[in-house]
């Protein structure tokens, strides 16, 4: 109503952050672009770029994936060129297309875009980060590192939390260079922890 | 008539809204403008007002009563330890801070209902089931514990004990509804639901805020309450000694009160204001003539006998020293009637106090022993939990304990 959808960027970021592992005296550190190194000085619109509410759907085992609101404060677009997690071998870019009258998830060609002075929303049923063959569980509260990679080299290292999560379970379609991920049962997860005991 | 002239004090003392809301109670054929005026701005107002979530005490205590409330009480998994409840407690704190401020939960899918957050709070509680379940038994409170038991008492397993309490309350239906939903779906995972207690009361749009309230049997119920904001309110329901991780925090002992409205429809209004020692119109006690006036307990009646009886609950009840009374947050609640038309109502009696042995007991074993309210009212639920202090804007409810 008279809320804003998107707060504050630095608002956000503190709510990250007090979910995160970091001292509550950096608050600022999860979410805002890491210094390209010094023999690549970082361009001037990347420092100005951050994610807000991270989150990564929770699962046992196999494929997941995580969302939140890619923001760019900069005068120049910004494009995410990939992703990596300690989490997962094996992090892509997807998007979610109509295949035939069926929605379906398969890498997104040239990445993620965010435009100068604009967002770029990660959420189920659209654009988000996949995670393959995550090499432990994904358990709610968990907290789960990220580094973006962007057209210009710089990275940006953010946090999502692990929530339970009933959708997202578009079909996978590999893309023509991703043929290899078979094996996967083409969701998003299985249904986490919801309704097992954890002993 | 008594309930128009507090509307019509509360057009003077309260605020723009309350003002407003009073208008439209006492003059339903007022001027068309008053009519505008309250057919735009109430609603709006009440529905975006927002209780602060962070502080030195979790919010949900002290706030003045909303109108609905629901209480959770939830059982750890097997299994479910320190850790464990920290990531829960983290996950729900965030939750509560974004719902509370009217914004949607992390991975909220109806995200519209949130922007309505209507004086939400959600209170946490720790039962004595999660300080052994998280290993941190030497830091429970000794009175965070299951009451003693009281020959009254015919407590029902589906209504009392829980490892954790989720007390959310509400000015709205929809609001608490959501919260509720959010908070379940990201605890299921960890905890086992052992009941969900919900309950209501006149809504500040209705009545004017900090007016003694009636229950479902009519009586006005809360006179002689710590007022929250006074040293005796704080006093009486703020942690100050003991494990230092407590400290701000409270207790709540929650109990389910059946009243057997069927049995009390045929006590008459001399019987009725005889077991309270209190006039059914205006709270007065039966020696008094206004709702505040100081019962007088020497005071004899014709017979020999005390007017105000040894057996009235207003006697039975008193606590002289202020600081050492409980806090009672009370919601009615009303579960439907059956096929023969006998309703399912009662109390939920939220008590909040520093010291539970020292507050709460003596008062409920006084109770126990003798009051002529027992005829028509039953304990059917029991529940004991710490609340912990309020948590900063970085940090989560439970760090003090968890952390």
């Amino acid at each position: 109503m008279f809320l804003r959808r998107i707060a504050p960027a630095a608002v956000l970021i503190a709510v990250v952050s007090a979910c995160g592992s970091q001292p509550a005296a950096q608050p600022d550190t999860q979410a805002v672009a890491q210094t390209a190194p010094a023999a690549t000085p970082a361009p001037s619109g990347q420092a100005a770029i951050s994610v807000t509410d991270p989150w990564v759907k929770s699962t046992e085992s196999g494929m997941t994936a995580a969302f939140g609101t890619l923001v760019n404060n900069g005068d120049t677009e910004v494009t995410v060129l990939s992703a990596t997690s300690p989490l997962s071998p094996d992090v892509e870019l997807h998007e979610v297309v109509d295949s035939g009258g069926k929605m379906v998830m398969r890498p997104k060609e040239g990445g993620f875009t965010i435009p100068a002075h604009g967002t770029h929303q990660l959420e189920p049923g659209a654009d988000h980060i996949m995670m393959m063959g995550v090499t432990k569980p994904v358990k709610p509260g968990d907290q789960i590192s990220f580094t973006l990679t962007f057209k210009d080299g710089g990275t940006l290292e953010f946090t999502g939390i692990g929530k339970d999560f009933a959708g997202g379970k578009e079909n996978y379609q590999p893309g023509m260079d991703h043929d290899g991920h078979g094996g996967d049962d083409g969701d998003h997860g299985a249904s986490g922890e919801t309704g097992k005991d954890h002993g | 008539m008594r309930e128009p002239r507090l509307s019509r004090r509360g057009l003077l003392a309260g605020g723009a809204a309350t003002a407003v809301g009073a208008l439209a109670a006492c003059a339903p054929s007022g001027t068309p403008t008053a009519a505008t005026a309250a057919a735009t701005a109430v609603p709006v107002s009440a529905g975006t007002a927002v209780e602060p979530f962070h502080g030195t005490h979790q919010s949900g205590v002290a706030t003045s009563p909303q109108t609905y409330a629901a209480f959770l009480g939830l059982d750890l998994r097997k299994g479910t330890g320190k850790e464990a409840i920290g990531r829960l407690m983290r996950l729900l704190t965030d939750d509560a801070r974004r719902l509370t401020e009217g914004r949607p939960a992390l991975a909220d899918v109806e995200p519209e209902l949130a922007f309505n957050p209507a004086r939400l709070t959600v209170t946490f509680g720790f039962g004595p089931g999660l300080f052994t379940a998280a290993g941190v038994e030497h830091l429970r409170p000794k009175t965070v514990a299951a009451l003693p038991a009281f020959s009254i008492d015919k407590l029902e397993k589906q209504w009392s004990d829980g490892d954790l309490l989720v007390q959310i309350c509400a000015d709205d239906g929809v609001t608490l509804s959501h919260a509720l939903r959010m908070i379940v779906k990201d605890a299921r995972a960890f905890a086992k639901v052992r009941w969900t207690q919900r309950g209501f009361r006149r809504s500040p749009q209705v009545q004017e805020p900090g007016t003694t309230q009636r229950n479902l049997m009519g009586q006005l119920d809360g006179t002689v309450n710590p007022a929250p904001g006074t040293a005796d309110f704080d006093r009486a329901v703020w942690i100050s000694d003991g494990p230092e991780w407590l400290r701000g925090g409270t207790t709540l002992v929650l109990r389910r009160i059946h009243m057997d409205l069927e049995t009390w429809d045929a006590a008459d209004r001399v019987a009725r204001e005889f077991s309270v020692g209190r006039r059914l119109d205006n709270g007065a006690p039966i020696t008094g003539n206004a709702e505040h006036d100081e019962p007088d307990f020497e005071k004899l009646g014709p017979a020999g006998f005390p007017v105000i009886s040894e057996y009235a609950h207003i006697r039975r009840a008193r606590v002289q020293d202020p600081g050492q009374r409980i806090f009672r947050r009370p919601y009615n609640y009303d579960e439907g009637v059956t096929a023969d038309g006998k309703s399912s109502s009662g109390l939920l009696f939220a008590s909040y106090q520093a010291d539970i042995d020292r507050q709460f007991v003596p008062v409920q074993r006084n109770l126990a022993e003798a009051d002529l309210l027992n005829a028509w009212t039953v304990p059917i639920g029991s529940a004991v939990f710490a609340i912990p202090p309020g948590c900063a804007p970085n940090g989560w409810v439970g760090d003090t304990l968890l952390g």
